[in-house]
C-alpha cells in the first residue's frame, strides 16, 4: 500500500512536470499552432460554444468570446503573459522577501526597521499599492512583474524572519559560529537550507495570486495592453457572460488551475527532495 | 601539565529581564557571578552544579558564544574577551565545543563529510581535497567508518552523532574543548564509550577539557580538578580526589551526599537541603547559600565569602574555614 502510494506520488510529480512543460511549450511556439489571430474579431461568430456542443462553429475548438475571438488561440497566447508574470513575479518577491526575512531574523536593528515597513505595506491593499506604482512607472509586462515582485515580499519576510529567529539559537547554528564561519555563510549555508520548506509553500500559492493580480491590473488598464490576451483578463471579461457563454472564462480558469496545481505538486516534490530525511527515507 | 592555558578572572554575566509594553529592563538575572579559575595545558576541569546554576552560561562565555558583562578571559596569552569580528573568528580554531544534544548540534541538511570538512575550509586551513581526506581520518579516529562520510546526521544513532560532534570539534586541532553536558543525552552504556573516547583523544592530542555536567560520577571519571557552582558562584574548586573525599563547602557536601552509591550496606548520612534555590534575579545578600545552609552563621547573611585557598589544590568560598 505504501509502495503504491509512493508510485502514485511519483507519477503525479511527472504528470505535473509534463503539464507545466506543455504550457511552456505552448507559450513558446504560440504563433505556429494557433488557428486564428487571437485578436481577430468577427461579430458573426460571436459567443459560439466549444465544438462538442450544439451550435458550435467548426474551427473554433473552445468556442468564441463576445467579440467573436477564438478562445483557444487566446488561451495559447495568454499563457505567455500569465505564466511569465506569475512565475517571474513570484521569483522576484520570493528573493526580496527571503533576503529581508533572513536579515530581519538575524539582526535586530534591521528587524525593527523592516517589520515597521512591512506593517505599513500590509495596511495598504496590495492592489492599491501596485496601482499607485504602475501609475507612476507606467504599464507594460516588465513593469507589471516588477510591481508585483516588489509588493509581494511581506509574507515571505514574515515567515522567514520567524523561522530564522527560532533556528538561530539552535545548537548547530551555535556550532557553526564556534568553528568560525562568517555571518553571511551562516545565514545562507546553515540557516537558509533549513527553512526552504515554508518558502516553497508560500511561493506556490503566490503564483496563483500573481496571475490573478495581473488580470486585475490589466482590467483597470494598468497592466499589459488590452490587445495582448492573458488568462486573467479573459477571466474577467468572461464574467459578464458566465450564465450564457461559460466557456469564455471557464477555460482560462482551468488553465490557471492546472498551472497552479502543477507548480504546487512540483513545489512539494522539491521540498521533499531538499530534505534528506524524505529523500532517502 | 604546562602553564596556564586559560585564565578566567571575575567573570560576570547578567541577563536583563524585560517586561511591559516598552520592554523596559526591570532587573537582571545574575547567571554567572564573579567566577575566577585557571586551567592548565592538558588538564580537565569538571564543572558541576544543579540546573540553572550558570555552568552552561560559563561554558558559552568561554566559547565566546555569549558575551560576558564583566571580567576577563585570557586564553593562550590572548585576551579573549576583547576579541571581535575577524580576529575572534581566527582565534576560535583553538577552542572548540561539544554540545549536549547530538540531535540538535549537527546541521540536518549537511552530509557528515561536509560537517567535518567545513571548519577546515572556512578557516582556509586546507583545500577541498585535503579537507575531505582529513574528514575521513577524523571519522575513523572517533570510531566511525569511512563509508559513513556521505550519510546525513539523521541516519546515525545518538552516540554516533556525538562522535561526529567530537570529530568536528577536533577538526581544527584545538587546544581546549568545552564539553557542555556532552554525555547527558546518551544511554549509560554509550556514555562510558564517549567518555573513554574523550580521554583517549586528550592523551593523543594533548587537549584540555572543560567538562560541564550535573552528573557527579561522570565528572569524577574524567576530571583532574572539579569546580562546584551554586547560583552563579564558584563555591569550591579542588583536585578531584580532594573534593570527592573531603568536601568542605556545605553545598558540596549536600551535593555529594545526594549521589547514589552502588554498594550494599554502605551507610550514608544524607544531607537534605531545605527550601529551594533562591531566585537568581533577587539573590540573597552575603553568601549565596546561607538561606539553605545548615551551618549558616551571622556573618554568612551579610558578608559574601571569597574563594580562598585552604590547602594546596583546594579552594572554598565559605566562612566556616
Amino acid at each position: 500500500m505504501k509502495r503504491l502510494r509512493g508510485r502514485m506520488k511519483y507519477a503525479l510529480v511527472w504528470f505535473s512536470a509534463a503539464v507545466l512543460a506543455l504550457f511552456v511549450l505552448l507559450a513558446v511556439i504560440a504563433p505556429l499552432i494557433v488557428p486564428h489571430d487571437p485578436n481577430a474579431q468577427n461579430l458573426l461568430t460571436r459567443l459560439k460554444p466549444p465544438v462538442w456542443l450544439h451550435g458550435a462553429k467548426a474551427g473554433f475548438l473552445l468556442g468564441t468570446d463576445n467579440l467573436g475571438r477564438d478562445i483557444f488561440s487566446r488561451i495559447v497566447y495568454g499563457s505567455r503573459v500569465s505564466m511569465t508574470v506569475g512565475i517571474l513575479a513570484v521569483c522576484l518577491s520570493g528573493a526580496i522577501g527571503t533576503l529581508i526575512g533572513l536579515l530581519s531574523g538575524f539582526y535586530n536593528a534591521v528587524d525593527q526597521v523592516m517589520m515597521r515597513i512591512a506593517d505599513i505595506q500590509l495596511a495598504f491593499p496590495t492592489i492599491l499599492l501596485a496601482l499607485a506604482i504602475v501609475a507612476v512607472v507606467g504599464g507594460g509586462m516588465n513593469n507589471l512583474i516588477l510591481v508585483l515582485g516588489v509588493t509581494g515580499w511581506v509574507p515571505y519576510a514574515r515567515v522567514v524572519r520567524s523561522e530564522v529567529m527560532s533556528i538561530r539559537t539552535s545548537d548547530f547554528v551555535v556550532a557553526a559560529q564556534t568553528i568560525g564561519v562568517t555571518e553571511t555563510r551562516l545565514l545562507f549555508r546553515h540557516i537558509l537550507p533549513n527553512i526552504v520548506a515554508p518558502i516553497i509553500t508560500i511561493a506556490t500559492f503566490q503564483v496563483a495570486s500573481a496571475i490573478i493580480a495581473e488580470s486585475s491590473l490589466s482590467f483597470l488598464g494598468l497592466g499589459v495592453p488590452v490587445n495582448v490576451p492573458s488568462w486573467g483578463n479573459m477571466l474577467s471579461e468572461g464574467q459578464l457572460y458566465l450564465g450564457t457563454a461559460w466557456w469564455i472564462s471557464v477555460f482560462p480558469g482551468i488553465c490557471i488551475m492546472l498551472v497552479v496545481l502543477a507548480i504546487n505538486i512540483l513545489g512539494d516534490a522539491v521540498r521533499d527532495y531538499m530534505d534528506p530525511k524524505t529523500r532517502l527515507g | 601539565m604546562g602553564g596556564n592555558l586559560l585564565e578566567v578572572r571575575n567573570l560576570h554575566k547578567q541577563f536583563p529581564i524585560r517586561a511591559g509594553l516598552l520592554r523596559r529592563t526591570i532587573g537582571h538575572v545574575n547567571a554567572v557571578n564573579d567566577v575566577s579559575f585557571t586551567l592548565g595545558t592538558g588538564e580537565t576541569l569538571g564543572i558541576v552544579g544543579e540546573s540553572g546554576c550558570g555552568k552552561s552560561t560559563l561554558g558559552r562565555m568561554i566559547m565566546r558564544v555569549t558575551d560576558p558583562t564583566g571580567g576577563t578571559i585570557m586564553f593562550d596569552g590572548e585576551s579573549l574577551s576583547e576579541l571581535h569580528g575577524a580576529k575572534l573568528r581566527h582565534a576560535r580554531r583553538k577552542f572548540q565545543m561539544v554540545f549536549q544534544d547530538p540531535y540538535a548540534s549537527l546541521n540536518p541538511k549537511m552530509r557528515v563529510e561536509h560537517i567535518l570538512a567545513e571548519p577546515l575550509l572556512v578557516n582556509g586551513v586546507m583545500d577541498r581535497e585535503q579537507a575531505r581526506e582529513r574528514a575521513v581520518r577524523l571519522l575513523q579516529r572517533v570510531g566511525l567508518r569511512e563509508s559513513d562520510r556521505l550519510r546525513f546526521p539523521h541516519q546515525f544513532s545518538g552516540g554516533q552523532r556525538q562522535r561526529i560532534g567530537i570529530a568536528r570539534a577536533l577538526a581544527l586541532s584545538p587546544k581546549l574543548i568545552v564539553a557542555d553536558e556532552a554525555v547527558s543525552a546518551l544511554d549509560v552504556s554509550i556514555q562510558s564509550q564517549i567518555l573513554n573516547l574523550m580521554l583517549d583523544l586528550k592523551k593523543e592530542y594533548g587537549l584540555s577539557y572543560i567538562f560541564i555536567s550535573h552528573n557527579l560520577a561522570v565528572v569524577r571519571h574524567i576530571s583532574d580538578r572539579v569546580g562546584v557552582m551554586y547560583l552563579g558562584h564558584l563555591v569550591e574548586l579542588a583536585d578531584k580526589d580532594s573534593l570527592y573525599q573531603n568536601p568542605l563547602h556545605p553545598y558540596t557536601r549536600a551535593l555529594l551526599s545526594s549521589a547514589p552509591v552502588a554498594k550494599r550496606g554502605v551507610q550514608r548520612d544524607r544531607i537534605v537541603l531545605q527550601g529551594d534555590v533562591p531566585n537568581p534575579a533577587n539573590p540573597p545578600g552575603g553568601c549565596p547559600f546561607h538561606t539553605r545552609c545548615p551551618q549558616a552563621m551571622d556573618a554568612c547573611r551579610t558578608v559574601k565569602p571569597a574563594l580562598r585557598q585552604l590547602e594546596p589544590g583546594h579552594a572554598v568560598a565559605c566562612h566556616l574555614y
